[in-house]
């Protein structure tokens, strides 16, 4: 069974959306899900660019109130 | 109250010095107890290693005595923890020694992990530790002039430091004479030159004229020392003749050992700073796993707004704050020069061009920080 977890980054700048993702992607299991909250609408494109270049899995990418809900699924 | 503060970095000391200031006649009460547990009896200034690494500042300026930074209403002892029970509301230290708690601060700080990227510490040099400062500076006095690789890991302490040590290192072999034999490569991990983006906007113009080049979305996956070569996770490579790395961090060993969070961070309310599901923890500073900053700015505006809520709590009974997200970073770009970000959850920072005026700030404020750690600035 894979786990979701949850990086609140709405509000934050420094390190920021795509650098935590990175960061956490580190700590959890292959088949694991990471989802990022993120006030910066710059998060909805290059966290996909950037899951696209490293070969993971995006799972959906969602817009609530401006707030992206982006989901990940680590894959190696 | 007994409050227990574990850890004596930056965090910890801000901490525990703001609340003997407010809880002094508390104290002398016997209403309230501070103590803290380090695992030294020095304190560093850890930003002044960014001037070892080029002979600016030598290794002795960094120090000063811990308890000489501490209030005397607190109890310090040199014991570090080796476990934590946070149901029974205790700690055990290395001596064997059991200390309870009403309330536990954590602020163990992180620590440079080169050892998690293959290769990455047999073939780099980096500004984190004074061992590391210094043998820096042996590489960087010896440099003849070639390739200098700059890389950086996630995540990582004090966010300014790929781009400082960009700008040092390029004024030091600029004065040494070798600047024209010297070609720079900054890669960084994200698709920008720096995670807040008007400091990356910045660094590109002051990079295009120093003829600094760059490389993003480059996150490290091996070093090959033999071929001295740097290998990404995104596939693309970097050639160096000297390595300069920024190391991914790790939280300390303590903390993943007794299963408090992964990589060493520990889950914590970003408002609150309380551990999460525990109402009586509190965490500050790198220890942290909220995604801010990794900086000596985060854990003392995070210890003012906790120190501040502790003594509510037994003066009031009740918290009076939350953390708003501040985090404060000067950025030296240069020899002479500097600028500053600040910035918390709701203001996004706004850097203004850097200056003469501010990089003597900074200057002043390496002394300063003495007087900020014991808590008066």
């Amino acid at each position: 069974m894979s786990e979701r977890k949850t990086i609140d980054a709405r509000g934050t700048y420094c390190p920021g959306p795509l650098m935590e993702l990175i960061a956490n992607l580190k700590l959890i299991d292959v088949g694991d899900e990471l989802e990022v909250l993120s006030t910066d609408k710059g998060s909805a494109s290059d966290i996909p660019e950037w899951i696209d270049k490293v070969g993971h899995e995006m799972v959906s990418s969602t817009e609530e109130g401006g707030v992206w809900h982006i989901v990940v699924r680590k894959t190696k | 109250m007994r409050i227990l503060i574990v850890g004596g970095g930056m965090g910890g000391t801000i901490l525990a010095n703001n609340l003997a200031r407010r809880l002094k006649n508390e104290v002398r009460q016997g209403k309230a107890q501070i103590t803290m547990l380090s695992a030294s009896e020095q304190h560093m200034y850890q930003p002044g290693l960014l001037y070892v690494c080029v002979g600016r500042m030598m290794p002795d300026e960094l120090y000063r005595e811990q308890a000489s930074l501490l209030e005397p209403e607190i109890e310090f002892h040199v014991d570090p923890v080796e476990e934590f029970h946070l149901d029974q509301n205790s700690v055990k230290t290395k001596s064997g020694k059991t200390y309870s708690y009403d309330s536990l601060v954590i602020a163990t700080g992180s620590r440079p992990a080169a050892e998690t990227v293959p290769g990455l510490a047999e073939n780099s040099v980096n500004c984190y530790t004074e061992e590391n400062a210094l043998e820096m500076l042996r590489q960087v006095r010896d440099f003849k002039g070639g390739k200098v690789g700059i890389v950086v890991g996630v995540p990582h302490k004090c966010p300014m430091i790929p781009l400082e040590v960009t700008f040092v290192l390029h004024d030091y072999f600029k004065e040494k004479g070798i600047a024209d034999k010297t070609e720079f490569h900054y890669t960084y991990p994200i698709g920008r030159l720096h995670s807040l983006e008007p400091v990356a906007k910045w660094a590109q113009g002051e990079f295009a004229k120093m003829g600094i080049k760059t490389k993003t979305l480059f996150n490290m996956k091996e070093v090959d020392g033999k071929g001295k070569v740097v290998h990404s996770e995104e596939s693309e490579t970097v050639d160096y003749d000297l390595l300069v790395s920024v190391p991914p961090h790790k939280g300390m060993e303590v903390i993943e050992k007794n299963k408090l969070g992964a990589g060493g961070f520990i889950p914590t309310d970003r408002l609150s700073l309380k551990m999460e599901g525990r109402d009586n923890v509190y965490i500050i500073g790198d220890t942290t796993n909220l995604p801010i900053s990794k900086a000596g700015s985060t854990a003392h505006f995070e210890a003012e707004a906790v120190a501040e809520n502790l003594a509510a709590l037994i003066k009031l009974g009740e918290p009076v704050r939350e953390y708003d997200g501040k985090v404060f970073c000067f950025i030296e770009a240069g020899r002479d020069r500097a600028t500053y970000a600040m910035f918390d959850y709701n203001h996004p920072p706004a850097p203004k061009a850097p200056n003469k005026a501010v990089h003597w700030f900074k200057m002043a404020y390496n002394q300063l920080y003495w007087a900020s750690a014991r808590g008066l600035l």
